[in-house]
């Protein structure tokens, strides 16, 4: 266990600063945004206008 | 046992093994590709799918627009954060990306790619092949060009012009395809631009009957992304310099083009391990926590050269 951490110490760092940014982001309503966007047709990427 | 196999790999050192873990990950693809594509009626009525799981960017490239996404496009996502009227730092889109980069890196491709397995799909239709040429090393660099420059410095000179989208991506295209076919308001609107994104995803489709994986290897800017993680994700290769005895059959299997004798967690693998079963040594393995304990042939190299 104690290997697993020393050799995946990067990762575990990045993961745990991405679930910071999750948070934050979650705090921000930026699922909301996110929702938002991805709930109406793109025109631009389905490449309509 | 080994010797036998290793005698009948040197007689063939290129030839791929007929395993189970091959068709289990065409198996594991294909039921991600439908979980992220779950809202089938979606393909008959021309409309897209409008739930809250639309919250959530899903790991590989589904474009949102298709009809059958259940899911957000990530690259999408974060072109729309960049490329807003007013910037917004896209705190919670980058941190799934980095999330399922640190976790997995380019398994994401490898496994849970729609668009990875519709090239995988044409790559295995009978067709001339030619895997390795002269400018591949050069054109892998484009990917990161598309990353820095489509992705994220034009959204943000551009406001509201998702660029890689709008020009660039496949499938965003086939979304389009999707759409027209099952609605004729859609279908009347197609113009130039669905043109010039039809052209993009017949050189694509072509190049891939060809070239194993061309969008993967040359444009995607998720996999770009993704492969800066390969070194540190939880999920990664380990060589055994000590078991390998030079047959070069991982190489051979690799339709990557890496050489996982040398760059076992290479930013280009997308961890399909063709190379770990086509090893007759079992000097290549692959999976969650594996540390890199092992020596690699460099370092094997340097303590022969230190002992000399």
């Amino acid at each position: 266990m104690k290997s697993f951490f020393k050799e995946n110490k990067v990762a575990i760092l990045l993961l745990v600063g991405a679930a910071a940014l999750i948070f934050v982001g979650l705090f921000r309503s930026q699922t909301s945004a996110v929702l938002s966007k991805a709930v109406r047709i793109c025109m631009e990427c389905v490449g309509l206008g | 046992m080994d010797e036998k196999k290793l005698e009948q790999n040197q007689k063939d050192p290129g030839k791929k093994k007929t395993g189970r873990s091959g068709s289990r990950r065409l198996v594991i693809q294909s039921i991600a590709a439908l979980i992220q594509n779950a809202n089938l009626k979606g393909f008959f009525t021309g409309k897209i799918y409008t739930g809250t799981t639309k919250k959530v960017c899903v790991p590989g490239l589904n474009c949102y627009s298709c009809p059958g996404a259940v899911g957000a496009c990530p690259i999408g996502s974060l072109q729309n954060f960049l490329g807003g009227l007013k910037f917004r730092f896209p705190y919670y889109v980058l941190g799934l990306l980095i999330f399922f980069g640190a976790l997995l890196g380019r398994v994401v491709c490898g496994f849970l790619c729609p668009f990875g397995l519709l090239q995988d799909l044409l790559f295995m239709i009978p067709f001339y092949k030619k895997n390795r040429f002269k400018v591949d090393r050069f054109l892998r660099y484009l990917k990161y060009a598309v990353l820095l420059v489509l992705v994220i410095i034009l959204p943000l000179c551009i406001p509201l012009t998702p660029t890689y989208c709008k020009y660039l991506c496949p499938s965003g295209t086939t979304a389009g395809l999707f759409l027209s076919f099952a609605n004729s308001s859609l279908r009347r609107r197609l113009g130039k631009l669905f043109a010039w994104k039809a052209v993009v995803l017949g050189i694509v489709v072509v190049s891939s009957l060809i070239v194993y994986r061309p969008f993967c290897k040359y444009l995607c800017p998720l996999g770009a992304f993704y492969g800066f993680f390969n070194r540190f994700a939880i999920f990664r290769m380990h060589f055994d310099a000590e078991k390998c005895v030079h047959c070069q059959a991982c190489v051979k299997a690799c339709k990557m083009n890496v050489d996982p004798t040398k760059h076992p967690n290479s930013m280009e693998c997308i961890r399909c391990g063709d190379c770990v079963r086509a090893c007759p040594q079992s000097a290549l393995e692959q999976g969650f926590g594996k540390g890199h304990s092992g020596k690699t042939k460099k370092e094997m190299s340097q303590n022969h050269t230190a002992e000399l």
